[in-house]
């Protein structure tokens, strides 16, 4: 039977803040265990939580950027359940009243967009870290990090609104462009800045139910959530097929084997207790701050792709390419502003400023405090200017990277300027075909292609320096004057 | 200054002579230790006494502009309010060994002020009685009669202080647990309106309703207190903005209490009250009267729907507060083969019969399919409780009515019969669940010489009247320095 895959999914973000949800201790990754705590953190006894106003704050642009709703009371909740790295034995979340409902992720192009929409965005505490032993001969024993206890996570929650792994896939490269857009997390989901489960069930292909669905945790790569999803429906059909029933589970994803596991059954199902944190007054935005919030939202990633095309002329691909990320955008943004041509601009940046970022590994920040966008311009349209050849262009590129300078100075100083006096080159022409005689007489004796070798050894003699248009011009002129051709 | 023995000064005059140079703080501890020795034999207050009292080098500076208040003044508090290097148990196996790294906030600033904190008191566990019973280290015993209990949770400071073991002290409250002792050992016992004293560092039972008191023997000495440790603290998101009050310019005077309006629920003074209680609430009404204040009946809806709807909420949020003492990071341990049987045996043995019962019935009350019959509908009966008393409130500056049915009963004449026991709350929870400040205060003896209190609840963050209300009655009835001192028993 055919079937037809519903895919929710539950995404935790790690919000960039500097210091923890409710505590001063400091938010940062990694760091010797056990380094990073309070009393507040640790929950000794007496210890109360204080909101750090930094992450709803975050939360709210999230909000804004989905088009959801950001409300302007919300209520923190405790969810009760007992586990060694999680220190109160409660988690302070937020239960019948998120700060975030409804919205949509934009998870296609400016040219096919595609839109899933929101269930909620709500605002919790991190656990800290269990680390078991992993091999025989390990010590049998449990140890507990709690540095990354009470690192503020904003759970975003989708409707079960998508068709396929690949959509699944789509989904979580977009939220993560869109939180580092936001500069609200950085995205990385093997340091676990973004943790996926996704809830899955498959259904007849016109059905209109939705079949039982089964939850799959741990997915700590995007390519791990494609995986998992697509083995998942492969199992649940594989059932279903059989005549089989599905019941509803959780389950874990095994990266390194690529496997599946049950973890609970639905039996096994936790009663969480839920109730209004008393430790924590109401979360109340005003209407004033998310008017703030509102202002200071960034043109998003699709609004600023539309505007490339429609406003600078681009191809969808340059637009999209230059949208991935928001420093990447700016970067160009600010280049052509400063007067560089935003097509070459586009090309420069898609292929010579990525590969070098790639190949130096340096962040796009490092990289345009070597080569701001004004002087990146100015290097752009000495080449638009006829000024560089395309090769000169890149030479002088490198050296901008290597020295400080002005580049029209710099250029100068390496000679890398374009010879363009048609006197001088004419010269060097003559010479050129005085050591190369038979070649000259190829091309004298009728054969056109032997031009192409003239003008690269001419290019060669003057380090590339000579202007292209002008060298076939010159050597055109100093042939005809040995002969006529044919 | 006084030919008194120090332990009977009040902290206003150890304060003012230590603070001048008349009076060595030394020596005004060891005098109160003195009493300690003399006391604690047949009472039991503390369940860590520290010679000479914590040391309070670590103390934070005090804000520019304000002068200490409590300069050598020694203090009991709770053993449920963590101190710095100081074992903080809550009455509770499970802390037997824990010494807290850091200060309450409330602790931090008695240092502050100079105060002398000389040990850490009994209590029920966790906040949890009405009697001291609960402790998991023995019970404290009521000075008036060593027979019976001295009220609780907070009993121990109570005892200290009706001892001269200290000057003042500190309890906390959630329901009742700093005004009923206070009525069963004569003294003023101060629940402050809900956030109006830091709870960090305060080890939580019910949050909603958990709240530092004082204890004093008389007015000036708890409007000291209360102004010492009150102000803003940032470490507590349910604390209020501002001090309590103006301590230098609160009028404690003969005529402080001339044009307030009291008023009297006259339903709740029906059958079960006390012969003796209710003379005590007649005697101070007609002392208010004759101070100058106008004391007026009020409708007050029957209290009976209080005990219940606080036994709700109260255990509810307990039990989610009581869930970290699970054996991983600190207390007690028992070992076991799996994380699970290490909760289960560790909580088994460190948690006594009341704690258990309150986490089993809090754990019910949130439990799904039954949140909305039991904690949803408590917490809606809890506005129309605040709503009553709110109203109540609307024509008058205070209530008045008794703290407790009847004053101190027997050791283990409830111990056996926990509703009785929560009973012993009724007229005190109201105060609680509105989050209002109320005070209670002595109003005389039965015949056979044990306490008798009654207490007024004001409007939120008038603790002003409730003290000048105090301070008019001691002009009226008993001056506190001719306070009748308990007797040792030989």
């Amino acid at each position: 039977m055919a079937y037809e895959t519903v895919l929710g999914l539950e995404v935790h973000i790690q919000l960039a803040t500097r210091s923890k949800l409710f505590c001063a201790c400091p938010n940062e990754f990694a760091g010797e265990p056990n380094t990073r705590v309070c009393p507040v953190c640790l929950a000794l006894p007496g210890a109360l939580p204080t909101l750090n106003a930094a992450a709803p704050a975050m939360v709210a642009r999230l909000g804004l950027a989905l088009g959801a709703t950001v409300h302007e009371r919300s209520i923190f909740s405790r969810k009760n359940y007992f586990y060694p790295d999680m220190p109160k034995d409660y988690q302070i979340s937020q239960y019948d009243r998120p700060i975030v409902t409804g919205g949509f992720l934009d998870i296609g192009t400016a040219q096919a967009p595609h839109r899933v929409p929101i269930t909620r965005v709500h605002l919790e505490e991190d656990t800290g870290k269990s680390s078991h032993p992993e091999k025989p001969g390990d010590r049998e024993e449990t140890r507990l990090d709690f540095n990354r206890c009470g690192v503020p996570l904003a759970e975003m929650v989708s409707e079960p609104a998508m068709r396929s792994a690949e959509e699944a896939f789509a989904y979580l490269v977009a939220l993560r462009r869109l939180v580092r857009w936001l500069g609200i997390s950085d995205g990385d989901m093997e340091k676990g800045s973004l943790r996926c489960d996704a809830n899955v069930s498959i259904r007849p292909v016109g059905a209109k139910e939705f079949g039982t669905r089964s939850e799959i945790k741990n997915l700590n790569s995007i390519m791990g959530v494609k995986n998992a999803i697509l083995a998942e429906v492969a199992r649940q059909t594989g059932v279903l097929d059989a005549g089989g029933t599905i019941t509803q589970a959780t389950l874990l994803w095994d990266q390194d084997k690529e496997r599946l596991q049950v973890m609970r059954s639905k039996e096994e199902a936790h009663d969480y207790r839920y109730f209004p944190e008393p430790d924590l007054p109401p979360l109340d935005f005003p209407a004033a701050a998310l008017e703030a919030e509102r202002a200071a939202l960034p043109e998003l990633p699709l609004d600023r792709a539309r505007r490339f095309e429609a406003a600078l002329g681009l191809p969808a691909y340059d637009a999209d390419l230059l949208t991935d990320a928001k420093d990447l955008a700016d970067y160009f943004e600010e280049t052509v502003v400063a007067g560089a041509p935003a097509k070459a601009a586009a090309n420069w940046i898609g292929n010579d400023v990525l590969r070098t970022l790639k190949e130096t590994g340096r962040s796009l920040p490092e990289f345009a405090a070597t080569l701001p966008p004004a002087r990146f311009a100015a290097l752009l349209n000495l080449a638009a200017g006829g000024t560089l050849s395309s090769k000169l262009a890149r030479d002088l590129f490198a050296v901008l990277l290597r020295e400080e300078g002005e580049p029209a100075e710099l250029a100068k100083r390496h000679g890398l300027v374009q010879e363009s006096d048609a006197g001088a080159l004419l010269a060097v022409a003559e010479a050129v075909l005085d050591a190369n005689p038979s070649v000259t007489a190829d091309f004298l004796g009728g054969k056109d292609k032997a031009l192409t070798f003239l003008v690269g050894q001419l290019m060669k003699e003057t380090k590339g320096r000579a202007n292209p248009a002008l060298a076939q011009q010159v050597l055109r002129e100093a042939l005809s004057r040995r002969g006529t051709p044919n | 200054m006084t030919d008194r023995p120090y332990w009977q000064w009040s902290a206003g005059e150890i304060a003012g002579a230590v603070a001048a140079g008349k009076a060595s703080g030394d020596e005004v501890v060891r005098a109160h230790e003195a009493q300690a020795d003399l006391w604690e034999p047949h009472v039991h207050a503390f369940l860590t006494r520290v010679p000479g009292g914590i040391p309070s080098s670590d103390a934070p500076a005090l804000a520019p502009g304000q002068r200490p208040l409590l300069s050598g003044v020694p203090v009991a508090i709770k053993d449920n309010l963590v101190t710095r290097g100081v074992r903080t148990t809550c009455g509770s196996k499970i802390l037997e060994h824990y010494v807290p790294p850091y200060d309450a906030t409330v602790v931090a600033r008695l240092k502050a002020h100079g105060a002398r904190i000389v040990g850490k008191s009994n209590l029920d566990e966790f906040a949890m009685g009405s009697s001291t019973e609960n402790s998991g280290y023995g019970p404290s015993r009521n000075p008036y009669d060593v027979s019976r209990v001295p009220g609780g949770s907070s009993g121990g400071s109570a005892v200290a202080v009706a001892t001269g073991q200290a000057a003042v002290g500190l309890g906390s409250e959630t329901g009742g647990s700093v005004r009923q002792p206070a009525a069963f050992t004569n003294l003023l016992g101060l629940k402050p309106t809900y956030g109006r004293l830091s709870r960090y560092g305060l080890v939580a039972f019910a949050s909603s309703m958990d709240q530092v008191g004082v204890f004093s023997r008389s007015a000036a000495d708890g409007a000291r207190v209360l102004a010492a440790l009150s102000g803003h603290d940032p470490l507590d998101a349910t604390s209020l903005p501002g001090p309590a009050l103006d301590f230098e310019a609160l009028d404690l005077g003969p005529e402080t209490a001339n044009g307030l309006v009291v008023g009297v629920p006259r339903a709740l003074l029906g059958d079960g009250l006390d012969d003796d209680v209710a003379e005590g609430q007649r005697i101070v009404e007609a002392a208010l009267q004759a101070a100058g204040a106008t004391v007026r009946e009020v409708h007050l809806l029957p209290p009976s729907s209080w005990v219940a709807t606080y036994y709700l909420l109260a255990t509810a949020e307990a039990s989610s507060n009581l869930a970290r003492f699970d054996g991983i990071r600190y207390g007690l341990r028992k070992s076991a083969s799996n994380v699970l049987d290490l909760y289960r045996e560790t909580r088994e043995a460190g948690f006594g019969a009341e704690v258990k019962r309150r986490i089993l019935l809090g754990t019910y009350a949130l439990s799904a399919g039954y949140y909305d019959a039991y904690y949803g509908k408590a917490q809606k009966a809890r506005r129309r409780i605040q709503q009553d008393l709110a109203a109540a409130l609307e024509g008058c500056d205070a209530l008045l009515f008794p703290t407790t049915p009847t004053p101190a009963f027997k050791l283990g004449e409830k111990a056996d019969d926990p509703l009785a026991m929560y009973l012993s709350d009724i007229f005190t929870i109201g105060a609680n669940l509105a989050g209002l400040p109320a005070l209670s205060v002595p109003a005389g003896f039965t015949g056979g010489g044990l306490p008798v209190g009654v207490q007024f609840t004001a409007r939120a963050s008038r603790e002003d009247v409730l003290y000048r209300l105090a301070a008019a009655l001691e002009h009226q009835l008993t001056d506190p320095k001719e306070r009748r001192w308990p007797t040792k028993p030989s």
